[in-house]
């Protein structure tokens, strides 16, 4: 252990696994063919329990349902303030479960129990709460109609049934930013959580019952990419999906939509987000913010500050600060409260980093710190950091999703900007400077969604979050999320005698 | 003054008409010779006078009947009630003028059938009461009897008009009062002077609860609390989550109380409990739940500007708010004020109405219990001159939303002006038409038409005070109304049932009953109603006017009570033009099947809402506010956010910018 000390020998209670089924019209039922999978527990490699695995069977019968509960059903007919006061009830209930969630997300996830506590439930719970207060705040518009004699206004409908697939790294947060809304819009839903991560997904499902929901506004399958996410991207009855995960997904997602009903695509994909160090930063705060950007949640984070670029000027510092910081990194058991990184989520994940970390080596990047696996059991891999790396070495470009950091030096605020673009993603951007033209000028050049100014991850209910170029084409949270869940419908009628148009 | 007071000895009498114990021939003699008895009517028959001298005639006090324990009728008020009694009745007339030969010169033309048999008749000869010979005893103050029979063409008596209020027992209301102090700085404390005041029940008139009148010094107390907490205080520095966590909270918390909290509104005020605990207090926790969603959406924008500059726009919140609130929907308006301004992250000094100050003081009590912290909701209970005025005038508060009477509207916009300049939200009176063309379903709008009207005893700003209806329509739509009017069940709001209580204090209640004489004066036709009912309390009998024209007071006037004018139209421009002739612009309603219509009178009419096809669709999404003299900004809605924030705009220099 050479960066930081793995807490290995900690051990928690696992959770009790309550709801292993398919959540399809208000009931957990096996998938039709019977069959199930295992999901993992990264921090041993052991089987918690086996789920079962939904095909495209399933997601007819889902989709079914939530065609039935849309087309017929009282959910979109309902004020949204009745939706509002059901979404509300069903945030109390995830409040009062706290624990167990953020337990199911950490053995499921390999997530830290702590955290999860603190953040991702109540987060979760808070975008539920927050889109409660929206469900009766969709506006359309009365129109200045440029044609004489013509009065036209906008309705804002539900869009319809959603099929909704999540990633496994913030199970719950992403069931979250994506359900929420499109409950409020009045929407009924398929989600498709990940394999590695289905348990809080079908907590969620079985809270939602409790909640009242009308049966099939919110239907849950478990299963594979390549079978039930396959089925739900190419719906003939799905009229939205909605998909975070990987940009090699994103664009089988969108293929899927094209050759089947053209259905709409909000897409969320990957990331290889620069984070910029200028010479007038607060070196502690700047190394702080660096390692939390590349390494919160062990690097699974589609938003990650992977590639860090440190100004000439404070490169030294902020470099040396990093490894002394990082030693107090504490890498271990996510149930350990005095653990800051779990295990990857899977053995393919943590093949992967592993792999990414050997091309690192191999292309001739400096590795300051890190670079090796933990322990012979789990997935733990020590944070890394790569210095000197260049911009056509594979850890630059690629999304590693792991604890990996490629750092770089450069001179002028130009050259930061130009580096910070050389990426086909454009997810997210810090920059961490006292000069408010060059956090203005930078901030407005940087081609990403999302621009952190002396902070990271300041992810927030109100603030909307997505992609530029290759890392999607939709907005997440915030009231620019409901335009994903709604069809604008345009109404014109004549006009006779107004007495102003 | 005793001797002319009745010497009825039999309640049950109350349920008979006159008419139906004598005859209708019989009663006249009677009658003419209960006149004869009095004294003071001997007089005036023997004189011919001109109305000053009957003022002489006729001292005040020789007015006070035993309706008004307190109260005189004005001469002013006694010759107006003479003269329609005169102008709409000819039997009448050839009475008076047999009694009182030649008082009044009336011209022939004038005198109309006999349609309305003594309607307010004794209170025209100021005799309230008179005696026969056989033992019986008339109370001539409530004549309602005998129209009430002539109006159903009847052989029974039909009793629709509760006197539940004089008649029966007055229902307790379950709830004790248990907040009577001012709110200031999170404790419930006295008033600085020491001085209360008395809340009444307007079923009785009787006193509720002794009442902290707030004054100057508490005002300037409560704006001491309500700065410190928004200068230094935790509220405008919590996230907008949090407190919207807390205004939700307070929404749980009116849901668990709504009995109690219905039931003070109902006591203090006199709307029906049905109408306070199904309509009201649910709304109330909707409307904070409705706020309670915005406190985390309020939005500046950036903005583009000519030039390398970086624009933001931050709403921030506009410090201390002052809230005067009225007493006709003390809890509502109580929403519609303190909900925006917390969503917005202010601190408030709110004065209540004098005649309704409990509610709000539960709701300040159960904010505290949400957690709301100290100093952020002060509530100060007293008079419009003394706390109202000061908190108008106060230079530390930043901001003001007033909802109450046009010209209360205009005293407090001058306060502001004279003070610190404080930007005011008016949210004032209004004289609302409501519009029935030909091709609409009667029936709804004759419903919706009366609901317009008659809710919440006629207390409302918006109410469609007055009712335009197609000419070809029109018979149709007068003796319905009319009909639907006498439907309405008056009487102890508190019962099961009852449609409407009493109006909410003598002053209103006097004034409506000015109202109605003033439309009789006027010649309009009294087709129903148009007195009070039961001899205790403020209840007045649900009055409907036909034939009015625009140039009558009634239709002029915001009355604030039971009376609904029906006018006549002829054609669409016209009742645009007509419509639109008020200075008033609060509200309005157009009943039609034709798109064509419907989108043009609604652009047409200078109105800030204009209801079709339904009527007083109050929403927490839906601003509401008024044109012209109705008042100034938009509450409710998006728009009410805008009263309470200032607009900031930050302006940044950009060096060498991506994009402009």
């Amino acid at each position: 252990m050479e960066n930081g000390k793995c807490n290995g020998g900690a051990t928690a209670k696992l959770p009790e696994i309550k709801f292993t089924k398919l959540f399809i019209n208000g009931q957990f039922l096996d998938a039709a063919s019977g069959k199930t999978f295992e999901t993992i527990d990264p921090r041993n490699g052991e089987v918690i329990a086996k789920i079962a695995a939904g095909d495209k069977e399933d997601v007819d019968l889902a989709v079914n349902a939530a065609r039935h509960a849309f087309d017929h059903g009282p959910w979109p007919r309902m004020t949204g303030f009745e939706r509002a006061r059901i979404i509300n009830k069903y945030t109390d209930l995830i409040q009062q479960n706290i624990e167990e969630l953020a337990a199911l997300d950490a053995v499921d996830g390999g997530k830290l129990f702590q955290v999860g506590k603190m953040n991702d439930i109540p987060a979760a719970a808070g975008h539920f709460r927050y889109y409660a207060g929206a469900a009766d705040k969709i506006h359309g518009e009365t129109l200045r109609m440029t044609r004489p004699s013509l009065f036209g206004y906008t309705l804002k409908e539900p869009i319809g049934v959603v099929g909704h697939i999540i990633p496994w790294n913030f199970p719950s947060i992403m069931f979250a930013m994506k359900v929420a809304p499109a409950l409020a819009a009045g929407c009924t839903m398929v989600v498709k959580p990940a394999e590695q991560t289905p348990l809080s997904a079908l907590f969620y499902a079985h809270l939602s019952k409790e909640a009242g929901f009308p049966d099939g506004v919110i239907n849950v399958v478990t299963g594979f990419g390549s079978t039930a996410g396959a089925a739900i991207a190419s719906h003939m009855d799905i009229d939205k999906v909605s998909f975070t995960g990987s940009t090699d997904v994103g664009r089988k997602i969108m293929q899927a939509a094209a050759t089947s009903n053209l259905k709409k695509v909000s897409l969320e994909l990957g990331g290889k987000s620069p984070l910029l160090i200028f010479d007038d930063a607060d070196v502690n705060k700047a190394a702080e913010l660096a390692l939390l950007g590349c390494f919160y949640n062990k690097g699974e984070i589609c938003v990650a500050s992977s590639r860090v670029f440190v100004q000439e000027g404070i490169y030294d510092k902020v470099v040396a600060k990093m490894v002394e910081k990082v030693k107090d990194w504490p890498v271990g058991d996510p149930f350990d409260s005095t653990s800051r990184q779990g295990p990857q989520v899977d053995k393919k994940q943590y093949e992967k980093v592993l792999s990414y970390i050997e091309h690192g080596k191999n292309e001739g990047a400096t590795l300051l710190t890190g670079g090796n696996a933990i322990g012979d059991k789990g997935y733990y891999i020590e944070p890394t950091i790569f210095a000197d790396v260049t911009d056509d070495m594979k850890i630059y470009k690629e999304e590693i999703f792991g604890p990996v950091m490629s750092l770089m030096k450069f001179k002028t605020m130009e050259e930061g900007i130009k580096c910070a673009n050389n990426t086909k993603y454009g997810l997210a951007a810090g920059i961490v400077s006292q000069n408010v033209d060059v956090i203005n000028t930078v901030s407005r050049s940087i081609k990403a969604g999302v621009i952190w100014v002396n902070c990271y991850f300041a992810f927030d209910l109100d603030s909307p979050y997505g992609g530029y170029k290759m890392s999607g084409n939709c907005r997440e949270s915030g009231m620019d999320a409901l335009d994903s869940y709604l069809q604008v419908k345009s109404i014109a009628m004549p006009l006779h005698n107004s007495p102003w148009m | 003054m005793s001797r002319r007071r009745s010497r009825r000895g039999k309640e049950k009498d109350d349920d008979l008409t006159v008419e139906a114990i004598y005859g209708e021939n019989k009663i006249r003699r009677r009658v003419a010779k209960a006149m004869r008895w009095s004294r003071r009517g001997k007089e005036i028959a023997e004189e011919t006078v001109e109305a000053e001298d009957v003022k002489e005639l006729m001292p005040e006090r020789l007015f006070a009947t035993d309706r008004f324990p307190n109260k005189r009728v004005s001469t002013t008020d006694y010759l107006s009630r003479v003269r329609n009694a005169l102008n709409n009745t000819l039997e009448m007339a050839k009475l008076i003028g047999s009694c009182f030969g030649g008082l009044f010169k009336l011209p022939a033309q004038r005198l109309k059938p006999l349609r309305f048999p003594l309607v307010g008749f004794g209170e025209v000869m100021g005799l309230p009461c008179g005696e026969f010979e056989d033992g019986y005893s008339i109370d001539f103050t409530y004549p309602i009897r005998m129209k009430r029979r002539n109006c159903y063409n009847g052989s029974r008596v039909v009793r629709r008009f509760g006197t539940s209020s004089a008649a029966e027992k007055i229902i307790s209301p379950s709830v004790q009062v248990s907040c009577t102090q001012l709110l200031i700085d999170g404790n419930f404390v006295d008033a600085t002077s020491g001085k209360t005041f008395q809340t009444l029940d307007p079923r009785t008139g009787e006193v509720i609860a002794d009442v902290a009148e707030g004054d100057a010094e508490d005002i300037d107390r409560a704006v001491k609390a309500a700065r410190k907490a928004f200068d230094k205080g935790p509220w405008p520095r919590m996230t907008a989550y949090e407190r919207s966590r807390i205004m939700l909270r307070f929404a749980d918390l009116v849901e668990k109380h709504s009995e109690e909290l219905a039931a003070l509104e109902t006591w203090d005020n006199g709307k029906t409990y049905q109408q306070a605990k199904t309509a009201e207090i649910p709304m109330l926790a909707r409307l904070f739940r409705y706020y309670a969603g915005w406190a985390d959406k309020i939005h500046g924008l950036t903005v583009p500007a000519d030039g390398n500059y970086h624009v933001q726009t931050l709403h921030e919140p506009i410090g201390v708010a002052g809230q005067i609130i009225p007493w006709n929907f003390p809890l509502l308006m109580f929403a519609w004020k303190v909900g925006p301004a917390l969503a917005c992250g202010n601190t408030i000094v709110l004065k209540t109405a004098e005649q309704t100050p409990l509610t709000a003081f539960y709701a300040g009590k159960l904010f505290l219990e949400a957690g709301l912290p100290p100093g952020v909701l002060n509530i100060v209970s007293g008079f419009g001159p003394t706390a109202g005025a000061s908190l108008a005038s106060h230079m530390d508060v930043d901001k003001l939303a007033f909802t109450g009477s046009t010209d209360t509207g205009k005293v407090i916009l001058g306060l502001a002006a004279n003070s610190n300049l404080k930007p005011v939200t008016l949210e004032l009176g209004g004289k609302s038409p409501f519009i029935v063309f030909e091709d609409a379903n009667i029936n709804k709008a004759v419903e919706l038409a009366h609901f317009a009207l008659f809710f919440n005893q006629g207390q409302c700003c918006c109410a469609g005070s007055r009712t335009y209806v197609h000419e070809k329509v029109y018979d149709e739509f007068v003796e319905k109304a009319k009909a639907r009017a006498l439907k309405r069940v008056v009487g102890d709001p508190f019962k099961k049932g009852i449609e409407q209580g009493p109006q909410i204090d003598s002053k209103q209640f006097e004034k409506v009953m000015r109202y109605i004489r003033s439309g009789v004066e006027s010649n309009a036709t009294l087709e129903c109603g148009g007195d009070q009912i039961g001899n205790k309390g403020y209840f007045i009998q649900p009055t409907v006017f036909s034939n009015v024209k625009d140039d009558m007071l009634i239709a002029q006037d915001e009355i604030f009570g039971p009376v609904q004018s029906i006018l006549k139209f002829r054609d669409v421009d016209e009742v645009i033009r007509r419509a639109n002739e008020t200075r008033y612009g609060l509200a309005a309603g157009v009943f039609t099947k034709s798109l064509d219509t419907a989108n043009r009178v609604s652009r047409a009419l200078k109105a800030g809402t204009v209801w079709v096809n339904c009527f007083d669709v109050f929403d927490a999404a839906i601003p509401f506010g008024g044109y012209k003299m109705s008042g100034n900004g938009r509450e409710k809605g998006i728009y009410s956010l805008n009263n309470y924030l200032q607009i900031k705009a930050v302006v940044t220099a950009l060096n060498n910018p991506a994009w402009i």
